[in-house]
């Protein structure tokens, strides 16, 4: 065993027992052949950043922006990057986009961004292309392969022939359960791009994959959802590790496909599903058609966060930063195969669903 | 819940003190507060919490025999040192905290600004070997004389039936927590009116205020109170932009600097209290959690109009300026900038000028009487006086100059009257 760091420690506990340079975070539990691949990663995504007029944006979905961007600064050891997993802005106009990245330019270190359909669909991502560049791309990192795709185009159709204005458009794009809206995909040319990305990497390099959008199908009313999922997991199949982030659903979950892991991200603006009750003020939530009682809304960044994702032999390791809430972890676990959150794995640990009617 | 307790009650002087225990003695709880919780291997009893009283009191417990646990927690400042800032202990040396009051801090779950402390034994035992609190090194000095002095020796054979190397910090610190258990205060006008029903017992004010506190102040969130009581804490940890305002420009460089140091050894409980950056890093400095970054105890509201300065920094000096500092969104000025790890409880509310004035209004009827009448007192000593206090407060209660200096136990959760006398010997 080389302990070098006990993240945990940090997070969890005022009792620490380990050596000297415990700081606040990244662990690496196990030494392996080569420790220096052992690496970590912050993960942000879904702010929202949302202009009311002019220079005024919505505070709640700054805040949560600037915490995680201060919070992500403290890590120790640094962690090698920063991914932003998409939907930086509400209604993905330039004042949004700029203020975003405003915000994020005070992270120390590269930061790597995935588009979100709340910064595509009033412009076609063009001017976010012009601050963060490409929409899909691939790049290696200490022995891992990273890949990341924009998941939420959709049908030519939809997206050029429809809406008599890009607002409309990027309105109807952002509604839930709206009947106007249309399912994301990665679509033929990104997919083309994509074999033959991965047609240069060797079947035992880790991959690591990007996308706003699960690449996997949970819930379409939602777009927790990418019509062309399997399409994308074939192309992933051949490799032995896999793992696959996402943002888009505001909460954490993870699954396991075939040789997939897949791993969810925490929101900084706020929680899927959430409670509309308390609303002293314009709260400025998008409207929802299912009300569940989750976060406490007084504290309003209750069941937000980020994470940061240490990766060590090519599999990932998870820690939701939650506020208001205890930290949680979502390690793959070897034996079992499959990611498991280390705090409620078992059964019995398990917080049941509320019911609803 | 804990067996019963007994209940002291609390005044500058004497005079002022015995007409109002005696009053109080009637009483079964406080008006507005729960039983005291007594945790079941401390129970209270009236020769354990005179002990405690005494050692409270004891200034040999400092390493320049200048500085008790009542310096800082002075009853005839309603156990705090209103109007410092923060604390001074040994040689004038302050601290980096404002003294919290004792007052009904037996319903505390965690103990100092920052929660470091579990419970109130434990709590006790850290002042001591403070370097600018009490100044020991350690606290061989205090078993020594509670070993040896004779007054001691024999209360600690009766309280615990033990002497000698049998006394312990554990016994010390067990009759320190009973004594601060019985410094419990309710029957506010507050009290008066929202759990006793008394309509006359605020003003119109103050009940505006109650409704801006539960509404549009969003005060009760963290300030919380119950169907029938109120502490007014939530017991938790909040970055509420006070202090850490101070150092945030410092933080990425800092807080990790600071767990290297801890981690190395450095002893917490002494390098917030000394070290002003330490100190402003609040719960996080104990939990090392980055939610708690900046985050400090809700302190709990009743006779807050008689404790000032506020906040852990004691950097408020009014009711008012707090109100502000909340009406800002966690800036003391407008012009500020707000914390990058400021809880998502705060944000700016939007207060009318009336409306913060009815919240101070509000938060001065949290008073209890017998903290308004030493407030009363000591803005005019002169009227600190037994025959008139108490033909005032009650006709009942018969003059008690016995009470020496301004303790005295009563217990209130039995039927009969036990007045003790606070004279003998303390």
């Amino acid at each position: 065993m080389d302990i070098k760091y006990d993240r945990r420690s940090f997070i969890k506990t005022s009792t620490m027992s380990v050596g000297a340079a415990a700081l606040p975070l990244t662990m690496v539990e196990l030494a392996f052949a080569k420790p220096s691949d052992n690496f970590t990663f912050a993960y942000i995504s879904d702010s929202h950043i949302q202009q009311i007029k002019g220079t005024q944006f919505v505070r709640n979905w700054d805040r949560g922006l600037i915490r995680a961007v201060a919070e992500t600064n403290l890590l120790t050891p640094k962690p090698d990057f920063i991914m932003y997993g998409g939907d930086l802005a509400q209604m993905g106009n330039k004042p949004e986009l700029d203020h975003g990245a405003e915000i994020l330019s005070k992270l120390n270190g590269k930061v790597y961004h995935v588009m979100g359909e709340h910064d595509y669909y009033l412009d076609l991502g063009e001017y976010w292309s012009k601050l963060f560049g490409k929409q899909y791309y691939s790049f290696n990192h200490k022995g891992v392969h990273f890949v990341v795709l924009n998941s939420i185009l959709t049908y030519d159709d939809w997206t050029f022939n429809r809406w008599p204005s890009a607002e409309q458009r990027m309105a109807e794009m952002a509604g839930l359960d709206n009947p106007n809206g249309s399912p994301f995909m990665v679509g033929d040319k990104q997919r083309e791009w994509l074999k033959k990305d991965l047609a240069k990497v060797k079947k035992d390099t880790p991959i690591v994959v990007f996308s706003h959008s699960p690449l996997q199908k949970i819930y379409k009313g939602w777009n927790f959802w990418t019509e062309d999922a399997e399409q994308v997991q074939a192309l992933l199949a051949p490799f032995d590790k896999v793992t696959v982030f996402y943002g888009h659903v505001h909460q954490i979950q993870y699954n396991q496909i075939g040789n997939i892991a897949f791993t969810s991200a925490m929101a900084t603006a706020w929680p899927w599903p959430y409670p509309q009750s308390y609303a002293q003020a314009q709260q400025l939530l998008p409207k929802l058609t299912v009300q569940m009682n989750r976060a406490d809304p007084f504290f309003e960044r209750d069941a937000t966060g980020w994470q940061f994702i240490d990766v060590n032999s090519g599999r990932a390791s998870a820690t939701f930063n939650l506020y208001n809430n205890t930290t949680r972890t979502v390690a793959f676990d070897p034996q079992a195969g499959h990611p498991k959150d280390k705090t409620y794995q078992d059964e019995d640990q398990r917080i049941s669903p509320q019911v609803h009617y | 819940m804990g067996p019963p307790i007994h209940t002291v009650r609390v005044a500058t002087c004497a005079s002022i003190l015995s007409g109002l225990f005696m009053m109080g003695a009637a009483l079964a709880q406080p008006l507005g507060l729960p039983p005291v919780p007594v945790p079941a291997d401390n129970p209270q009893t009236p020769e354990k919490i005179a002990l405690g009283d005494k050692l409270f009191n004891d200034k040999r417990f400092s390493s320049t025999g200048e500085v008790s646990c009542a310096t800082c927690h002075d009853p005839t400042k309603a156990f705090t040192d209103s109007p410092l800032v923060t604390s001074k202990g040994i040689k004038d040396l302050t601290g980096t905290r404002n003294a919290p009051t004792v007052i009904n801090s037996a319903y505390f779950k965690l103990f100092f600004w920052d929660g470091r402390s579990l419970d109130m034994e434990d709590q006790a035992q850290h002042p001591i070997i403070n370097p600018v609190e009490m100044g020991l090194l350690n606290h061989d000095p205090v078993l020594q004389i509670v070993r040896t002095d004779p007054d001691y020796v024999a209360r600690f054979k009766k309280v615990f039936d033990k002497q000698g190397e049998q006394v312990t910090m554990k016994e010390v610190q067990q009759a320190i927590a009973s004594f601060e258990r019985t410094i419990v205060a309710g029957d506010s006008p507050f009290d008066r009116w929202h759990f006793g029903g008394d309509q006359t017992a605020v003003s119109e004010q103050a009940k505006r205020g109650f409704d801006v506190f539960l509404t549009k102040g969003r005060c009760v969130s963290c300030h919380t109170i119950e169907q029938d009581y109120a502490l007014f804490t939530d017991n938790r940890f909040h970055n509420i932009g006070v202090g850490v305002n101070r150092i945030q420009k410092e933080i990425p460089q800092f807080a990790p600097a600071f767990l290297s140091a801890k981690a190395a050894g450095t002893d917490v409980d002494k390098a917030v209290l000394t070290n002003p950056k330490a100190s402003e890093l609040g719960r996080f400095a104990v939990t090392e959690t980055l939610d708690e970054i900046g985050a400090f105890k809700t302190s709990t509201l009743r006779n807050v109009a008689v404790t000032a300065p506020f906040m852990h920094d004691g950097s408020l000096a009014t009711l008012r300026d707090v109100v502000e500092h909340y009406n800002n969104g966690g800036i003391t000025n407008p012009n500020d900038l707000v914390n990058d790890f400021l809880s998502g409880g705060i944000r700016p509310l939007n207060l009318t000028e009336d409306e913060m004035s009815d919240l101070v209004a509000f938060m001065e009827s949290l008073t209890s009487p017998q903290f308004a009448a030493q407030k009363a007192a000591s803005a005019n000593p002169a009227s600190c006086n037994v025959k008139t206090t108490v033909a005032n407060s009650s006709p009942a209660a018969p003059a008690s100059n016995s009470v020496s200096r301004g303790i005295s136990a009563v217990a209130l959760t039995e039927s009969r009257n036990l007045p003790v006398s606070g004279g003998e010997g303390m």
